[in-house]
């Protein structure tokens, strides 16, 4: 028992280690050895995906694990986006941008560090979150997916239109970009392990259990309402914390990159990876966020000998959705169901392969 | 043990029980007994919390528990095996059967109910590891009662458990009914196969159109004639 305790020990330590010197390396801090850093553009979409895949897992307690369709997802990472931002950027900086309409008293005068801007606009986030969640959650099902679309939109159009606050449609820019491989993967993997730990607990099994069947759940003594919005409240600050991290990558943000189409995105995401199972999601994220990038080749004009086919410009988001269908279609529940991916399935076709040879 | 005086609930224009009063001793096993509309379920929704009842009282041990809410009443020592059985497909034996402890916190005694459910239950036991969705209807209806017993209630009430069982199931869960009776709870029973029900209970409550239509002990009501005819089937 005490051997399998400190392999599983050995196991995170080396994992752990490889993960740093990776990171390290593509972030060009082993340059001192000669080393690094990656491409620039290929460490911009491993840091795309690290953020895709925070986004994915809020997205999953909720969807997933607690079974409550909600679909405003986009409208609680504006928050943390934007409180984010309006923290972070230098006085100088927030006095260009408002050019139209000088920003509210004394916000426009207010610059602190990165890390407390993020935790801000997560909790600014969830109080948003708490605030619809009190009403949406009490409907059910397509129901609480149109209440929770309809509180995302209003979050954007109010967004769009306190410009003294948002500088409405014009966005924001020039948002220092602090955000690099550490701060993403960072934030990703703990993120990771807290709800790993959440969901294996009392807690998260209650959730399982709302989602399962919300009547038997109320017969255990499981206050439903309370547990749903504890969830909701959660997945919201982790949104916005996502999207804080989102804004310092792209160091420019309106209120259009928070329409429905972004919660589509990561409810993809989400579905793909399979509702209800944690790893999934940031093997999904992985895979979606590499796919948009690289499927940007069939776009682009093609020489083939002596056919040339001209680049069709929204062609990846076809072949993308084909995809989408062959995995809905071959597998139903997602690439990983609810399952885990765990070092014991992860090795274990390895080994049975290994002990074939062997056999042979 | 519980006492239910008058009690009225409806949903919404549709009155479901209409002035119910009854009352189950404690340590007895007492069944509801009647035809499909009879009001049976709801009476057991509305004490478990899981809807309002219109007007009149329900009583646990002289406390007035009305429109309390579900986990208040799973705390106080009432717990429910619902129609259908109900368990959560996707989480194992263990993991439904822990469900059932939620309200709890002492570990040891949750530990020492589960001893004790698994020797009522060894098929569970075996089949702790696995998938409540897999397991077949029985052993579904086992875990659902096993989950049941989790809460360390006074009172255990069961919707229908013989519903969708095979015939040599369904003694078997009624000889367990029997056994969990006699290790102390006091049993609330409803069933459509009335003449299983009658035999086994102490008391019996005749239910027709949200009212009592008949009561008296459980082999008193097998010899009445209206309750043969109608529930019985026999001419």
């Amino acid at each position: 028992m005490s051997t399998r305790g400190d392999k599983g020990i050995i196991r995170i330590i080396v994992v752990a280690v490889v993960l740093a010197l990776l990171l390290a390396w593509a972030e060009g801090d082993l340059a001192f050895i000669g080393i690094g850093p990656w491409d620039a553009y290929f460490v911009r979409i491993l840091n795309l995906a690290a953020i895709n895949a925070v986004l994915a897992l809020s997205l999953n307690l909720v969807n997933g694990f607690t079974g409550q369709f909600s679909l405003g997802h986009a409208g609680f990472m504006a928050v943390g986006a934007y409180t984010t931002s309006l923290l972070v950027m230098t006085p100088q900086m927030k006095k260009t941008v408002f050019f139209m309409e000088p920003m509210f008293e004394p916000l426009d005068r207010i610059c602190i560090p990165f890390l407390p801007a993020l935790l801000i606009g997560g909790a600014v986030s969830c109080v948003f979150g708490v605030l619809v969640g009190i009403p949406a959650l009490r409907l059910k099902g397509d129901y609480l997916a149109i209440a929770t679309l309809g509180f995302a939109e209003i979050i954007r159009l109010v967004l769009q239109n306190v410009r003294r606050l948002t500088n409405g449609a014009l966005g924001l820019k020039g948002i220092p970009h602090v955000v690099n491989l550490w701060w993403t993967f960072g934030v990703g993997i703990a993120v990771f392990l807290f709800f790993r730990g959440f969901v294996r607990s009392s807690f998260g099994r209650a959730l399982i259990a709302i989602r399962e069947n919300e009547t038997a759940a109320e017969l255990m003594g499981i206050d439903i309402f309370r547990h749903k919005l504890l969830a909701f409240a959660i997945s919201s600050f982790v949104t916005g914390v996502g999207g804080g991290l989102m804004a310092s990558l792209l160091t420019t943000i309106d209120p259009v990159m928070f329409k429905l189409p972004t919660t589509f995105q990561i409810l993809l995401t989400v579905v793909l990876g399979g509702m209800g199972s944690l790893s999934g999601s940031v093997i999904a994220a992985f895979i979606v966020t590499f796919m948009t990038e690289f499927l940007r080749v069939v776009e682009e004009p093609i020489h083939l000998g002596v056919w040339s086919i001209q680049g069709i410009p929204g062609l990846r988001m076809v072949i993308f959705s084909a995809l989408l269908v062959i995995v809905v279609v071959f597998y139903p529940r997602g690439l990983l169901g609810n399952k885990e991916l765990t070092w014991e399935n992860l090795s274990s076709p390895v080994s049975r392969l290994f002990r074939r040879r062997v056999a042979s | 043990m519980l006492e239910l005086q008058d009690l009225r609930v409806s949903y919404g224009a549709i009155e479901a029980v209409k002035g119910l009063s009854l009352s189950v001793p404690k340590g007895k096993i007492v069944a509801l007994v009647g035809a499909n509309g009879a009001g049976k379920s709801t009476t057991l929704r509305a004490i478990s919390g899981l809807i309002k009842a219109k007007s009149g009282k329900i009583l646990f041990e002289g406390k007035d528990i009305t429109n309390w809410p579900a986990q208040k009443v799973v705390k106080l020592g009432i717990s429910m095996v619902p129609e259908g059985r109900r368990v959560f497909p996707d989480l194992t034996v263990y993991e439904n059967l822990l469900l059932g402890a939620f309200t709890r916190t002492d570990k040891a005694a949750i530990a020492r109910d589960l001893e004790a459910v698994y020797r009522l239950f060894p098929r569970l036991e075996e089949r702790r590891g696995q998938l409540a969705g897999t397991l077949s209807g029985g052993e579904q209806q086992m875990l659902a009662v096993g989950r049941a017993l989790m809460s360390d209630p006074d009172l255990l009430m069961m919707d229908e458990p013989s519903l969708g069982l095979a015939p040599v199931l369904v003694q078997e869960i009624f000889a367990l009914i029997k056994r969990i009776n006699e290790s102390g709870k006091t049993i609330l029973l409803i069933e459509q196969n009335a003449r299983a029900a009658l035999e086994l209970c102490d008391y019996a409550y005749v239910l027709e159109t949200g009212v009592v239509a008949l009561e008296g002990p459980g082999k008193e009501l097998l010899r009445d004639d209206r309750v043969r005819k109608v529930y019985l089937g026999e001419q």
